[in-house]
């Protein structure tokens, strides 16, 4: 069953130089529709820069990128929001000053009917209900939605910043230190939105230095060292140590056959669900 | 995990610093709304200093002439200052208006001379009015292109704005004051000529500032203008061409320093080469007085309709009472720091949390 599943995103022998410095040197990735995939590695291992290949930032020099099997090449990062491919950035996708509706719709407002709505005129109450609708799917309830966002709590906030990535993006959602600023009971109800996007069949992909939250919330772990992928972890058996050691390489040895035994577990644990 | 993120809100909501938002749950939508909006206090100013004049000089102040004084004397301030408002909410500034004013009356003024002078017709007048907004919204927009480049800063820009449309207006000029700028039709309508006993300078500003205000509440454009003041890198991530809309909000700057220029035509005649060297600290400070944050992301056209007339009333209102009326600045300078200093205040005790 697993074998026949095909990955939602994947990426083989991406190559992508700035000047000498070669950051990715032929880096794979693979994710599944409905999971959470925690990218992890050291700082330099190349993180940032497949993510910015995956959602469209740049282009790779070498490789391919394949989105629902069909290799893509996204013109920017609009493009790939048309592929269903979005990224949350901690706070650079807000704009602090305007109420969360107006920021979940940010760039695609509801206008009213007719002569208004080509004037251009903005249809609040429905942005308002629907955003109200948006943010219950996700478990979030924001006290008042006339409010600026930036008195909003940081949990919120970045709730507000999720609900807008899925509003976008219907296949893929890269977030990148989601929780970094958060206190712990905003970090958890963070991953729990996170879980939850999950379970509607959208992939997550969780970038994070934390691990024992990569583990707590991820399906599987994907480990970059060096511009590559050194290993593909399920979650649920693997350890810190286990991720550790992949990221700073004193598992090089073994890391083979991790990624074989990852690529199982992926299947094992699609058949536990 | 329901009650538990009811109890993160309650503490949230017992933490909260300010108290106008933790303590208000009770209060109607309206009320809360209003408690809510920064312009209010301003309006609390104005309102006081009204209050203020009427009780020192009963029978005098409060009469139709000065309110009418007062709203003439106004009403080019106005016009300017709606546009200065989407200026400056998108963290932008405009120096220049002052001499684009200038520059688009003088345009306007020079072709009244050459097609009949005082007694030229409406085609002529019509004519002047086109130039004048085309001129001013020509070069809004060209400094509007430049400061979307992000090469170099508002200030800047519009600085070397102010000097360049003021010396073209000189050299147009030789830097004296033409004859026959302004058609007698277009003085004895617009610049005398009053509709149900309100002049037309008055209702012209006062439709512009209607319609201004709505689109920048109600209309994509508004949000847009929000947006980009607010964090211009998240609505360049949305997809909304910044740099575009930029250009469009300088243009709209200097189509209302081109309509500024008309209402002073119509009004006094002349095209007063000199005399708009302080146009633009006059409208920043009233734009800045009605709480628009001086930062972007925050503002309305109310509050700047009350930030025009703090200044006007005063005037009017000193001289009527019979104190120099040179004490105006003085008080509007204390005004304006002391209105920037609790914007400051206010937005530091909302982003602690």
């Amino acid at each position: 069953m697993a074998s026949v599943r095909e990955p939602l995103l994947a990426a083989h022998g991406v190559v992508k130089r700035f000047g000498h410095v070669q950051a990715l040197q032929g880096a794979d990735f693979t994710a599944y529709a409905g999971e959470v995939v925690g990218l992890i590695g050291d700082n330099g291992a190349g993180k940032s820069t497949l993510v910015n290949v995956l959602s469209g930032v740049i282009a790779p020099d070498d490789g391919e990128v394949r989105l629902e099997g069909a290799p893509v090449r996204f013109a920017g990062p609009m493009d790939a929001q048309r592929h269903g491919v979005e990224t949350v950035y901690q706070d650079l996708s807000m704009a602090p000053d305007l109420d969360a509706a107006a920021n979940l719709y940010l760039g695609r407002e509801i206008l009213r009917g007719g002569l208004l709505g080509r004037l251009g005129v903005l249809d609040r109450p429905t942005m308002r209900r629907e955003a109200v609708t948006a943010f219950a799917e996700l478990g979030v309830e924001l006290k008042d939605m006339t409010a600026p966002v930036a008195t909003l709590s940081g949990g919120q906030r970045q709730s507000v910043a999720v609900a807008r990535a899925v509003a976008f993006a219907n296949k893929v959602i890269f977030m990148d230190e989601p929780t970094a600023a958060l206190g712990v009971m905003q970090r958890a109800r963070v991953l729990e939105t996170v879980r939850r996007v999950a379970d509607r069949g959208i992939c997550v992909v969780l970038i994070s230095h934390n691990m024992p939250e990569v583990l707590s919330v991820a399906d599987r772990v994907e480990v970059l060292r060096l511009g590559r992928r050194v290993a593909s972890f399920n979650a649920a058996d693997t350890t810190i140590e286990e991720l550790v050691g992949a990221m700073t390489g004193s598992l090089d040895g073994p890391a083979h056959k991790d990624a074989a035994r990852g690529a199982a577990g992926a299947g094992e644990s699609e058949e536990g669900r | 995990m329901t009650a538990e993120s009811q109890e993160i809100r309650q503490t949230a909501g017992a933490q909260d610093p300010l108290p106008s938002t933790s303590g208000r749950s009770g209060l109607p939508a309206w009320l809360r709304r209003a408690a809510s909006i920064s312009e209010l206090w301003t309006f609390v100013i104005l309102v006081a200093l009204v209050a203020f004049f009427t009780l020192a000089a009963p029978g005098k102040f409060f009469t139709t002439y000065d309110l009418t004084q007062i709203a003439v004397n106004a009403a080019i301030y106005l016009v300017l200052g709606v546009g200065m408002t989407y200026v400056i909410i998108t963290a932008g500034i405009d120096l220049s208006i002052g001499s684009v004013l200038v520059l688009a009356a003088v345009a306007a003024g020079e072709y009244n001379i050459h097609h009949g002078g005082p007694a030229a017709g409406w085609g002529t007048v019509v004519v002047c009015v086109l130039i004048a907004l085309a001129v001013g919204t020509g070069w809004g927009a060209l400094q509007g292109a430049l400061v979307a480049t992000g090469k170099v800063s508002p200030l800047i820009v519009t600085l070397g704005g102010l000097g360049a449309a003021l010396g073209l207006a000189e050299l147009a000029t030789g830097g004296q004051d033409p004859a026959g700028a302004a058609a007698t039709n277009l003085q004895n309508t617009l610049g005398f000529g009053k509709l149900l006993g309100i002049p037309w300078l008055v209702i012209l500003a006062a439709v512009v500032t209607a319609v201004f205000g709505a689109v920048l509440s109600g209309t994509r454009f508004g949000n847009y203008t929000l947006a980009i003041g607010s964090n211009p890198a998240a609505v360049r991530r949305a997809g909304i061409p910044v740099g575009r809309h930029l250009i469009k909000v300088y243009g709209l700057m200097g189509l209302l320093a081109g309509l500024g220029a008309v209402m002073w035509l119509a009004s006094y005649g002349t095209t007063s080469i000199a005399g708009h060297s302080t146009d633009n600290l006059k409208v920043i400070t009233a734009v800045v007085l009605g709480g628009t944050s001086l930062f972007g992301g925050r503002g309305s056209v109310l509050g700047t309709v009350i930030g025009v007339f703090i200044p006007a009333v005063l005037t009017t209102g000193l001289v009527v009472i019979g104190v120099q009326q040179y004490w105006q600045d003085v008080a509007v300078g204390v005004v304006l720091v002391a209105a920037v200093y609790i914007d400051q205040t206010r937005r530091k005790s909302r982003e602690r949390r």
